[in-house]
């Protein structure tokens, strides 16, 4: 991955063959010319607290964290870690308590405001699929792009164009329901792709599905992430998935949240799913896993 | 061996359109036969024959008095002398225009005040004391103060309708504008989406399945609010005819009145569900026909 970050001003830092983003970027996309660091996101001194009933709860604490431009960042940790926190503080969807994210040097909160020409940048994928079950599949696919003002006829070419990526072709016109539960997230992918995100932020994003599902989903993700150069920060409990997607594994605590390692994955790319019976794969795994189970 | 076993679940995994055990919010509705489909199509006919039947053998057989239960055919006589009546029009008319005024008015309003509330808890606190006692009061009870209010024509009967349309639907919208979805609200947000986006690609398709399910019940309100207002007052509408019928003692009649109304009523029923179903085709409720 490391090998594509030479981008320009003007050239985008890919160009997948069936995916034209030059027609369909809006036209107030500015982030380009910032991109001539090699960097992704930033997280300086982020901390967050929650005010509940039962009193203050320090979610996170002076998280750092630099992701390159195009890195696969995999966050992992037990439950309650403060992992979901950290992402939905740089989703935009939490304000952190102190600390500033920057997405390609632009601060993504000022004075507690979030910047919404930042966070257009980001594409997101949750737990749950979360499709409109009003909307088609490719009008779910096609509702950031109908939210930019992109022209209907521009937006379905699109929608099908990235409904063909994720492996949903002949299933544009069908409702969410009528999907299984790895189609309803291959949706949810295609729809937080169809911006061109700098940056895709995921929340375990397979955690509901059963294990097949799941090592296929795993394989198509490398696929994606290899094809669109997209920066990626995946949220998982599992250890074994967070190996075998990632360039750096980041191992959270708890209690409050904080970044307790940072573990750089040198397997060679693409992994199959073979990748998972060698020795240096079981030793990461194991290390990290002794990780966990130091803290108690 | 290992490698074909996964292909397979592969394949059901990803081919099928049928939802699997992981998807907690599907519904098997997708499985019922053609056979239950039809089901009500022939039980309904076949319970309305039955209806007749009992009727008929109360009335031939047992020898209940014709004042009490006219036969079917007397019944059927009487409706055929309603339609020979060139004034029924204009009575049909009158009520539909009733049923229909007061529901209108229900709507806009309930739907006004549902969302208004549904959005603003604090004020949604502050009347629910004046909601719960209205709620609670046998509306029909006023009746004779709008009559007093507003004289014998047709708009007393049109709030009374209204008034009593007004709840289901306005209770229903307040629950659908709180039922917005929170991961669809982290969707919006996440893509910065404006308040108008908000509104019309979230917040409307969320609600409009209560809107429907407030307006089902609202137009057989409507239709018990004009006919209760015709009752008490006024010499035009269905609701009137009931009770000339009945101060004459006419009693195939009456029942052919009854009918009609119940008709009508079925009629106005399925013009909001025939609504539903164009309007949220995508609506669980709309698929397994609840």
């Amino acid at each position: 991955m490391t090998t594509q970050q030479t981008p320009t001003a003007t050239t985008p830092t890919w160009t997948p063959p069936p995916v034209r983003r030059d027609e369909f970027d809006a036209p107030g996309d500015t982030a380009e010319p910032m991109g001539s660091r090699a960097v992704g996101l930033r997280v300086a001194g982020v901390d967050k607290t929650y005010a509940t009933r039962r009193g203050d709860v320090h979610a996170l604490s002076n998280i750092d964290l630099e992701v390159g431009r195009g890195e696969f960042v995999s966050l992992v940790g037990r439950s309650g870690c403060g992992k979901t926190t950290l992402l939905r503080v740089l989703s935009g969807l939490l304000a952190p308590t102190a600390g500033t994210v920057e997405a390609g040097e632009r601060p993504a909160w000022v004075a507690g405001r979030r910047d919404d020409t930042v966070f257009a940048e980001f594409g997101l994928v949750f737990q749950e699929a979360n499709l409109f079950p009003w909307f088609t599949v490719l009008d779910n696919v096609a509702l950031p792009l109908k939210l930019r003002g992109v022209s209907k006829a521009q937006r379905r070419t699109r929608a099908a164009e990235l409904c063909a990526t994720v492996g949903l072709s002949g299933f544009e016109d069908s409702y969410p329901r009528e999907l299984s539960g790895g189609m309803r997230q291959r949706a949810a992918i295609a729809r937080a792709l169809a911006c061109d995100p700098s940056v895709l932020l995921m929340d375990e994003p397979f955690g509901a599905l059963d294990a097949m599902t799941r090592d296929r989903m795993n394989l198509e993700l490398q696929h994606i992430h290899a094809v669109s150069g997209t920066t990626v920060v995946f949220v998982t409990h599992s250890i074994s998935e967070a190996v075998f997607l990632a360039d750096r594994v980041v191992l959270l605590t708890p209690r409050p949240g904080r970044i307790r390692s940072v573990t750089p994955i040198d397997l060679p790319r693409p992994r199959s799913v073979e990748v998972e019976a060698t020795a240096e794969f079981g030793e990461l795994v194991v290390g990290l896993r002794r990780q966990l189970d130091e803290e108690d | 061996m290992t490698t074909s076993l996964d292909r397979d679940t592969d394949t059901r995994t990803d081919g099928d359109p049928a939802p699997r055990a992981v998807d907690a919010d599907a519904t098997p509705a997708e499985g019922e036969s053609p056979w239950m489909r039809r089901l009500p199509w022939v039980s309904g006919p076949l319970m309305l024959l039955a209806l007749v039947g009992v009727w008929q053998f109360a009335v031939s057989v047992v020898g209940v008095s014709e004042f009490i239960l006219p036969a079917p055919a007397a019944v059927v006589g009487a409706l055929g002398d309603l339609f020979a009546d060139p004034e029924i029009g204009s009575h049909i008319g009158i009520t539909l225009l009733e049923v229909l005024a007061g529901f209108g008015i229900a709507l806009v309003v309930g739907i006004a005040v549902g969302a208004t509330l549904g959005r603003i808890a604090w004020l949604q606190r502050a009347v629910q004391p004046a909601l719960v006692a209205l709620q609670v009061v046998p509306k029909v009870a006023f009746v004779p103060i709008f009559v007093i209010w507003f004289g014998f024509g047709p708009t007393s009967k049109i709030i009374m309708a209204a008034l009593l349309a007004f709840f289901p639907i306005m209770l229903n919208v307040m629950l659908g504008v709180r039922s917005v979805d929170r991961g669809h609200r982290d969707v919006m947000r996440g893509l910065g989406a404006s308040k108008w986006a908000t509104f019309r690609d979230m917040e409307l398709p969320t609600t409009l399945p209560y809107v429907f399910a407030g307006a089902e019940v609202a137009i057989v309100f409507s239709v018990i609010g004009a006919i209760v207002g015709e009752y008490l007052g006024g010499s035009q509408g269905l609701g009137y005819l009931v009770v000339s019928s009945l101060n004459a003692l006419d009693a195939p009649r009456l029942f052919a009145v009854i009918v009609l109304l119940a008709v009508l009523g079925s009629l106005l029923y399925v013009a909001v569900t025939t609504t539903k179903k164009l309007v949220i085709p995508w609506h669980d409720s709309v698929r397994t026909g609840v």
